[in-house]
């Protein structure tokens, strides 16, 4: 190949990837309004609402401390559950660190958006340029936008008045729902766990403290450890 | 204040997870049991999440719109629909029941 072609064969690339990190970034990013207004709605100010976008950093762990706390459970509870649903992201890492291969110092910063979101863009990229690329992308796309949509669902949910009326509670259990549905498709083991962990939350809910049944339904994932092992 | 130090505990939390993943070597972390319960958990934990949220109130059971709403939004995954429109069906038909008189 000559300079220009391969610069060219570059740019063509780099448009690829700048491509599928935007398209991603930019839907769920959007989806900050939903979690905005799902915080809002279950009593979070506005402020509280943002520092979870801000710091946490993980849509999943967000929505279920605030759901743990629309329920009227303990925070610090709700806090555990979050905490678990985040461990899925050290897998990510493990996964993303050959491929990223930053040096320690970067690697602090980086963890920060090492979420479903950039995991799958990256891990789609084809050599270290481009996941790099893709991963940085991805993640200020979607750090950007989810910041600023969380703001404006708060804002605009304390504004409304009753969130019910909007059927806003509804859209906490869809998020859940459009997290775990493509896992159920992975395998039988997921299936399995799904069913068990919905029985033990379900029949926990009337007899214990609301976000107990939550954490007990991690029991869900025994047997299918056990048949491994 | 439960609150605020609930939002640091989780955000520390969550923090140490993606550190640890991009941090510690592929050895420690990279056995069978303990890939296999990072992939469960959270299914176990979302699977959980989305029942209570749709089902509970409180400490009962009640199927109210919010049920048609998670049904509504099951179809349009079956479809394949972008994340924000399965959210926004939930809720739109949830809306819509209640403002039909349905709680």
């Amino acid at each position: 190949m000559t300079d220009r072609e391969t610069t060219s064969a570059a740019t063509t690339a780099t448009r690829a990837v700048l491509r599928d990190s935007f398209a991603v970034g930019i839907a769920v990013g959007l989806s900050g309004v939903a979690f905005g207004s799902t915080a809002t709605a279950a009593g979070l100010t506005t402020m509280q609402a943002c520092a979870l976008s801000l710091f946490t950093f993980t849509g999943a762990s967000q929505f279920a401390l605030v759901a743990a706390i629309s329920g009227g459970g303990s925070p610090l509870l709700g806090a555990a559950g979050a905490i678990l649903l985040g461990g899925r992201n050290s897998l990510y890492g493990l996964r993303l660190a050959p491929m990223l291969d930053l040096p320690a110092g970067r690697r602090l910063a980086a963890a920060h958006w090492v979420i479903d979101e950039t995991t799958a863009v990256t891990q789609a990229q084809p050599d270290r340029r481009s996941a790099r690329l893709g991963f940085t992308a991805t993640g200020a796309c979607l750090f950007l936008l989810w910041n600023t949509t969380t703001l404006l669902g708060a804002l605009g949910t304390a504004a409304l008045g009753d969130p019910s009326r909007f059927g806003l509670d509804a859209a906490g259990p869809a998020v859940f729902l459009a997290l775990v549905a493509p896992r159920l498709a992975e395998g039988r083991a997921q299936r399995w766990t799904a069913g068990l962990a919905v029985l033990i939350a379900l029949a926990g809910t009337p007899l214990l403290p609301p976000g107990v049944p939550i954490l007990l339904a991690a029991l869900a994932v025994a047997p299918s450890l056990a048949v491994r092992a | 204040m439960t609150i605020w130090i609930a939002i640091l505990v989780t955000s520390v939390g969550c923090y140490t997870a993606k550190v640890l993943g991009l941090s510690v070597p592929a050895t420690v972390l990279d056995r069978p049991l303990v890939r296999r319960f990072a992939m469960l958990a959270p299914v176990a934990l979302l699977a959980a999440l989305t029942a209570v949220q749709t089902l509970g109130s409180g400490r009962h059971l009640v199927l109210d719109a919010r049920a048609v709403g998670l049904a509504a939004a099951a179809i349009m995954l079956l479809f394949r629909a972008p994340f924000l429109v399965v959210v926004t069906v939930a809720v739109g038909v949830t809306a819509g029941l209640r403002l039909l008189g349905w709680r």
